[in-house]
């Protein structure tokens, strides 16, 4: 519902967004704000496309929406037909559905198929001062662009289809400013992960999170996808930064990116976005980021996490009643003992990808700790390119070579162990570090055990068969 | 959507905070492509305990859930919301929800109720002393009544309106078509198409 959101006289970057997609607001009712870009996958959308059929109604705007295959997809023998029959159905509804209703789709094999919040990006589809939706809630991803980017259910996902519009409560906002520099080796995944060790996996319900501060404005593009897309691990629809020239850089050239007068014409709007100096925000923390130190998680879900060098927590040490209870049943599906150091926590299983980490620079990263090593015994390693074009750049770049030598598996494009769909999955007990976002109970398979880490430590990881950082090599 | 007036029915207790949507309906069971059929899989890992609360025969046919706070964090998938209605849940009771999750039940004709954290302490110790307690969530009301509570909730509303009447958002925002035309004309030229280029 509309409330009474900033009070100062300047705005914020996410009211900015907000106000430039009104297409109707009335006394009592949620705005119905404007979607540019529709994201679709084949999980979330069977569904509403289904109701569009039995409506008999058409896809408002097949020119602002575009489609992937990420979830199911296995990442090992792609040009082979999907073994699992209900998953390979569900891709070819998502082929049928596409067909009818005018879509563009990447399927498996194309070279622009991948998770659709890379995929996006990486044409340049999104670009600042935009809505982005897609039934998927990794969609924050793209606030990393200054756009307004959030995740919505299949009900909302046939309501944009069929209208290209969304009614919408207005968000109240918050402000993450993150002063200082990252010391080295701590990156946007630990910086995000302490942020929502900090607010709590509900603590930003109800906002739109605006990232700023120095330690932010340093962070290459690669970086704030990574910290806009855990926001909703903070409970929070949208995580927004505001565009520079950083973001300019990134877009410039790329395949729908404007181009000659159209350029300067969006860069001079995307230039007016940022928050007001005089804008007030609803809550605003702060976080010392010279103070940060590599972040892993220890629990069952993402605010559950401390620093590498700290031990699994005592849950007598909470003194909420419900966090202490929430610790307990964690550390008993984790198989953990409090006051167990990290460090010491053995895996079996170390995931490199996702739409958190799995872009070529995440890729990078990894290889460069895995050159010249080799992964521990009894480690299996999956490393799973967020596109197949982030898989084609990487293997330009020989990233493959580095991994294989080490003893990584490497693989196609997918969302993978993520959320285990496809067939890259933990088996009960097996236990992983992973640079992915979730690490709920059997997220990546059924009794499997979740570390949430960056790829600097997944890497380092891979090489010790325990949690460690580059630092421990 | 079912519309949803007021229900009269006896609540299930899941004394549990931070009920992820990986919970409430596993991936596995996102690769179908109906709509119904989702209740068999409602919390599915869970209860292959059978110590687990739904198991017990006490809690057979509550159609209102009782949970801890931030139900329903985590994915966005409308398929827990399919889950929790098939499976026969009306309401769902918490001191907080996840924000997706509750767009998803509120758009779905599943209604989820915000009450303080002592109010749904008073009922969950109510429904398990006593599995008959029988709890009405009156949304003409907006009241919760039952195992000695009695608590007005809030909802706006809009939403209150839309639930009450069964509308469906499409149909409602297809009444303003002209409005998102006039929208459409006035967006900067530069903006992008997913059109191949």
């Amino acid at each position: 519902m509309p409330s009474e959101a900033s009070t100062g006289p300047g705005r914020t970057l996410a009211e900015k967004v907000w106000d430039a997609h009104v297409v109707r607001r009335a006394d009592g009712e949620p705005d119905l704000l404007y979607i540019d870009l529709h994201l679709v996958h084949e999980v979330t959308s069977p569904q509403a496309f289904e109701a569009l059929r039995l409506a008999g109604r058409p896809v408002r705007r097949p020119d602002l929406t575009i489609a992937t295959e990420d979830h199911n997809v296995p990442t090992t023998d792609t040009l082979l037909p999907i073994a699992d029959p209900v998953s390979r159905a569900q891709v070819e509804a998502l082929r049928k559905n596409t067909a009818d209703f005018g879509v563009r789709l990447h399927p498996m094999n194309d070279p622009e198929q991948g998770i659709v919040h890379v995929v996006g990006p990486q044409l340049g589809l999104t670009q600042p001062g935009m809505t982005v939706v897609c039934g998927d809630s990794h969609t924050a991803t793209h606030g990393a662009f200054g756009a307004l980017a959030f995740g919505i259910g299949t009900s909302q996902v046939e309501h944009v289809l069929a209208t290209q519009t969304l009614p919408q409560g207005r968000p109240k906002t918050m402000a993450i400013t993150v002063g200082g520099a990252l010391p080295d080796g701590v990156s946007a995944k630990d910086l995000i992960l302490a942020i929502i060790a900090e607010i709590g996996t509900g603590g930003g319900q109800g906002y739109v999170l605006e990232y700023r501060g120095e330690a932010v404005r340093a962070l290459s593009m690669e970086g704030r996808m990574t910290v806009c897309n855990m926001s909703i691990e903070a409970g929070a629809r949208a995580g927004m930064i505001a565009p520079d020239e950083t973001t300019f850089a990134f877009l410039k050239g790329r395949p729908h990116a404007p181009k000659g007068a159209d350029w300067d014409a969006a860069v001079a709007y995307w230039r007016t976005l940022a928050t007001d100096e005089d804008a007030a925000f609803d809550r605003e923390v702060i976080i010392d980021a010279a103070a940060l130190t590599p972040f892993v998680t220890w629990g069952t879900n993402p605010g559950q996490g401390s620093p590498l060098g700290a031990d699994v927590p005592d849950p007598a040490s909470f003194a909420d009643p419900g966090a202490r209870a929430a610790a307990e049943r964690a550390l008993t599906y984790m198989g953990l003992t409090a006051g167990t150091p990290l460090r010491e926590i053995a895996v079996d299983t170390v995931f490199i990808g996702s739409c958190t980490n799995g872009r070529l620079s995440d890729l990078r990263t990894a290889a460069d700790i895995l050159r010249g090593r080799r992964v521990a015994d009894g480690v299996r390693v999956l490393v799973v390119p967020g596109s197949m074009r982030v898989k084609a750049d990487a293997e330009a770049e020989g990233l493959d070579d580095v991994f294989r030598a080490a003893g990584a598996e490497w693989r196609s494009a997918g969302c993978s162990m993520c959320l285990g769909m496809n067939p890259d999955t933990l088996k009960p007990g097996e236990r992983s570090a992973s640079t992915s976002n979730r690490n709920f109970e059997g997220r990546q398979g059924q009794g499997g055990r979740t570390h949430l880490v960056s790829p600097e430590v997944a890497a380092a990881t891979a090489v010790t068969g325990r949690l460690s950082a580059p630092t421990d090599l | 959507m079912e519309a949803f007036t007021t229900h009269t029915g006896r609540a299930l207790p899941l004394r549990r905070s931070d009920v992820d949507t990986d919970q409430i309906i596993p991936s596995d069971w996102l690769k179908r492509i109906e709509r119904t059929g989702f209740g068999a899989g409602l919390f599915a890992e869970w209860r292959s305990d059978p110590s687990f609360v739904l198991n017990q025969a006490a809690y057979d046919g509550a159609t209102i859930l009782l949970a801890g706070p931030n139900f329903g964090s985590g994915s966005s998938r409308e398929h827990a919301v399919w889950a929790l209605q098939d499976y026969g849940f009306r309401a769902v009771i918490a001191p907080k929800f996840a924000d997706i999750f509750r767009g998803n039940s509120l758009g779905n004709g599943l209604l989820t109720v915000v009450l303080p954290v002592e109010t749904v302490d008073a009922l969950l110790a109510a429904v398990e002393a006593d599995p008959a307690t029988e709890i009405t969530v009156d949304l003409g009301a907006r009241e919760v009544r039952g195992g000695g509570v009695l608590a007005p909730f809030e909802l706006d509303d809009f939403t209150r309106w839309r639930l009450l009447e069964g509308l469906d958002d499409v149909g409602l925002t297809l009444r303003h078509a002209d409005a998102i035309t006039s929208f459409e004309q006035t967006r900067p030229a530069w903006l992008p198409t997913t059109t191949p280029g």
